[in-house]
């Protein structure tokens, strides 16, 4: 305000030295503070934290701070280093050397050497992780020449292999401790010991989380912060309680309803950020069935893209923050191209393409996901969208472990869902239009059931590319031809905001958000 | 009394058996699996991960194989392993109880003296304004919905006064020990303990007025009145002790209900009790969890009938006649 009248008013020179003044103020504010203790929520309680071997979100945000990958990224998906100080990849594609950090040593103060990569990579992960068996498919060896040096020799390039090194995907897990074990049944998933900044301290089974430093931290200075305590409070509006009486210093994104943040950024010294999805990059959509009629008919799908107001849904349900969705691909991930048909809100258009499928007015049954008050009522707008252009819907509430059942059972007309793209579109996206990944039983593939052998070998090729360039191509052109099909209803790229303290920085540092940055965190004092 | 309580006994493990095959044959008749839960929290799933999670959970059995295995483990004690929560489930659920029975012991007692007492005095005065008062505020309490109350005593005690904390059973990694812990229990178990103990307060202090009311027109009261004794001798000795009966009957009834967790009060206050235990467990389809949850609450409710019936028998000795 006042550097604007000055700048109005032609004073330069006092508009620099208000600018000086400030820029001074953020260097002396961004010098880390050692100590101090972060209270978090984590929501729901976590069944584990051992991430090599138990993967949903809140293990992963906890355990995030327990294990760590060779690689991390950046908030626009860059690699950068972690356990691995520096990388090389060779002209074809086809061997990546990494080079470890010297002396990592694991919470248990034992050495983390190549050996302890190469025994995760090949044995363990292979065992106990989906994501990463579909890695190694492309992996022809993982060798260490020596303590300090990892080498993958791939079976043919492969493009994504570069942003599948992250703790969430591949967390580097003691050997020591896990050879020649049962890995689902080891005693020591328990008490998790990996190399990052923070050990287990205290687990209250239903009450709280508690992290101490790791004394044996690799890297120096960190981390900031003694000990990070994450609280289990079952309630929502509980939760936004914690909160507003400063008990909890941080809700990470999808910790409180919706419709709670913008009265809670509105606190004092309350920081709001949208920041630390980028590699999960979730995608709401509605899976159409495809298998039978009316859905099966593209006219009747596109039909109910133009039905459906999706900027009002971004605007009521989600308080605007997130994106309309443009198509398969999530806008921050690699390779997403803005391509036609777009569709945007037409409900005349909607009813003349229903029309002309023939479209005879049979209800169809939706699917709502059970994650609270936002998604029940989202069902409820489209509901109402789909009943203006004559298509009748009757709502089918059941829980979540009901909604994986009749999902992967493809017990259903239009279900909601939302996926995270995993920073490639070859691990997040293929899976769900490419015709092999149609099977029964499993609710994260194919579950419409489209099948397009064009699209098949667009996605197949464009995941063995070596250049970067024709990935896009070919990326681009399975975007025009999904876009034109709708398998699937795309409707929000969906942000989940944190909220914090301001007093506490370098909160969210990477891709992985809340999840991978605490040893760079601090706090003001 | 040897004989009635060595029959009880036979009873109650027959009723507990059939309670344990008809509460694994519902569970396993709910959609979805634990394995499918697993897999659909990972966001990532293939036949090969679906598969080794119900071998590891021992769902490829047959049907009546898992049933006849789980109940021969029961019968020998063992509640079985949470694969989802890796830990045996007598430890997940020994962890829980002490919350439970802390919270559902104040409760109790809190609702009982005070709606016992309430209730006579309600009696005592029948018809004039304490009594409707009483009668009101009762009404009140029991006809709220209780998680709503629970959020209006947090906004109130907590968020505008700051007097109380708001929620969980301790601060959480405070380092407390002995009495300062005690007292740090204390302080947060005032909320929780008041919310749940009013709600059950109200049905006491209408089922003890009532039952004072109708035994004040028996002819022993009268012929008590006769003799010249003082009515407040009357109301204690005479009155009270044969009005008391059905305030026991139902005290054992929610004793039981009690001991088996209070979703609603555990969830709003976060507090770590057997109540959410059983609901996360029923959520994520973990069977071995919920049918030992299941198993203990129902053990301890019939354990809570047993003592009613012996209390009936001492403080009504016309019981133990017929």
């Amino acid at each position: 305000m006042l550097l604007d009248r000055a700048l109005r008013s032609g004073v330069v020179a006092l508009g620099l030295t208000l600018a000086a003044t400030a820029s001074h103020a953020a260097s002396s504010d961004s010098t880390p503070v050692k100590g101090g203790r972060l209270d978090l929520v984590v929501q729901p309680e976590p069944p584990g934290l051992m991430i090599g071997i138990i993967t949903n979100g809140p293990s992963l945000m906890v355990g995030g701070s327990i294990y760590e990958g060779l690689l991390r990224y950046t908030t626009d998906l860059k690699p950068e280093p972690s356990l691995a100080k520096s990388w090389e990849i060779s002209k074809d594609g086809l061997t990546y050397t990494f080079h470890l950090q010297p002396d990592v040593k694991f919470s248990d103060g034992k050495p983390m050497t190549a050996e302890d990569v190469v025994f995760t990579m090949d044995k363990f992960l292979t065992t106990t992780k989906p994501k990463w068996r579909e890695v190694m498919r492309h992996v022809a060896s993982v060798t260490a020449p020596d303590d300090n040096t990892v080498v993958f020799k791939m079976k043919e390039p492969y493009g994504p292999f570069i942003r599948s090194l992250s703790y969430n995907v591949a967390p580097i897990v003691p050997e020591h401790i896990y050879k020649g074990t049962d890995f689902l049944k080891n005693p020591a998933n328990d008490r998790p010991v990996g190399t990052g900044p923070f050990m287990l301290k205290e687990w209250k089974k239903g009450s709280y989380i508690e992290l101490d430093r790791n004394p044996y931290y690799w890297k120096k200075g960190h981390p900031y912060l003694d000990q990070v305590v994450y609280h289990v409070i079952p309630d929502a509006a509980s939760r936004a309680t914690a909160f507003q009486t400063g008990t909890v210093k941080v809700l990470p994104g999808g910790s409180v309803e919706n419709f709670d943040i913008p009265r809670l950024a509105k606190g004092k010294g309350v920081c709001l950020s949208e920041k630390g999805w980028e590699y999960n990059a979730p995608l709401s959509f509605m899976w159409l069935n495809n298998r039978e009629k009316p859905l099966s008919n593209p006219k009747v799908r596109q039909a109910i893209m133009y039905a459906l107001n999706r900027k009002l849904m971004l605007k009521v349900l989600w308080n605007g923050y997130g994106k309309v969705a443009s198509g398969p691909i999530t806008s921050t991930i690699p390779f997403f191209d803005k391509v036609d048909p777009q569709y945007s809100y037409n409900p005349k258009k909607a009813k003349e393409l229903l029309k002309e499928a023939g479209y005879d007015g049979k209800p169809l049954r939706l699917l709502p996901l059970p994650y609270g008050e936002t998604w029940q009522r989202w069902a409820e707008v489209v509901k109402q969208n789909l009943k203006a252009v004559g298509m009748p819907v009757e709502i089918e509430s059941t829980d979540v472990a009901g909604w994986n059942q009749k999902t992967s059972q493809w017990d259903y007309d239009i279900a909601f869902t939302y996926l995270y793209e995993n920073g490639d579109p070859a691990i997040g996206v293929a899976r769900n239009y490419i015709s092999s990944q149609i099977q029964k039983g499993n609710p994260f593939n194919n579950v419409e059931g489209y099948s397009n052998p064009k699209v098949d070998k667009l996605f197949s090729d464009a995941a063995v590319a070596a250049d970067p360039k024709d990935r896009q191509k070919l990326y681009t052109e399975v975007q025009k031809t999904l876009q034109a099909d709708v398998p699937v209803a795309w409707l929000l790229e969906l942000s989940f905001p944190t909220l914090y303290d301001c007093n506490i920085h370098n909160l969210i540092e990477t891709a992985n958000g809340v999840g991978n940055s605490l040893g760079d965190t601090w706090i003001a004092k | 009394m040897l004989r009635f309580l060595l029959g009880r006994l036979v009873k109650i493990v027959l009723i507990l058996l059939a309670i344990t095959v008809l509460n694994f044959c519902l569970i396993h008749m709910a959609p979805g699996d634990p394995a499918l839960v697993m897999a659909g929290e990972a966001g990532d799933a293939d036949p090969k991960f679906l598969a080794q999670l119900r071998t590891q959970f021992g769902l490829d059995q047959p049907f009546y194989v898992q049933l006849w295995a789980y109940v021969s483990h029961v019968l020998m004690g063992d509640l079985g392993y949470s694969y989802r929560q890796q830990m045996p489930v007598s430890t997940l659920i020994l962890q829980r109880l002490p919350a439970t029975l802390i919270l559902s012991i104040t409760a109790f007692a809190l609702s009982l003296g005070l709606g016992v007492l309430a209730g006579v005095v309600a009696a005592a005065r029948q018809g004039r304004w304490s009594d409707s008062l009483i009668s009101a505020v009762a009404l009140l309490f029991y006809a709220t919905p209780l998680f709503w109350m629970a959020l209006m005593a947090v906004l109130l005690f907590s968020v505008q006064l700051d007097w109380l904390p708001a929620f969980g059973y301790e601060q959480a990694a405070s380092g407390l020990h002995g009495l300062a812990r005690a007292f740090d229990i204390a302080r947060h178990l005032v909320l929780p303990a008041t919310t749940l103990g009013l709600f059950f307060m109200a049905t006491y202090v209408r089922i003890t007025r009532a039952s004072m009311l109708e035994v004040n027109r028996l002819d022993f009261v009268k012929t008590a009145r006769a003799k010249g004794l003082k009515p407040s001798v009357i109301q204690r000795r005479h009155v009270l002790r044969n009005a008391i009966l059905p305030v026991v009957t139902l005290a054992g009834l929610h004793a039981g209900q009690l001991v088996g967790g209070a979703v609603l009060i555990e969830t709003v206050f976060a507090w770590p009790g057997i109540g959410r235990l059983m609901f996360e467990a029923l959520q994520s389809r973990d069977y071995n969890t919920l049918l030992g949850v299941f198993v203990v609450s129902s053990a301890l409710v019939l354990l809570f009938n047993l003592i009613t019936d012996i209390l009936y028998r001492i403080v009504d000795p016309r019981i133990r006649a017929s």
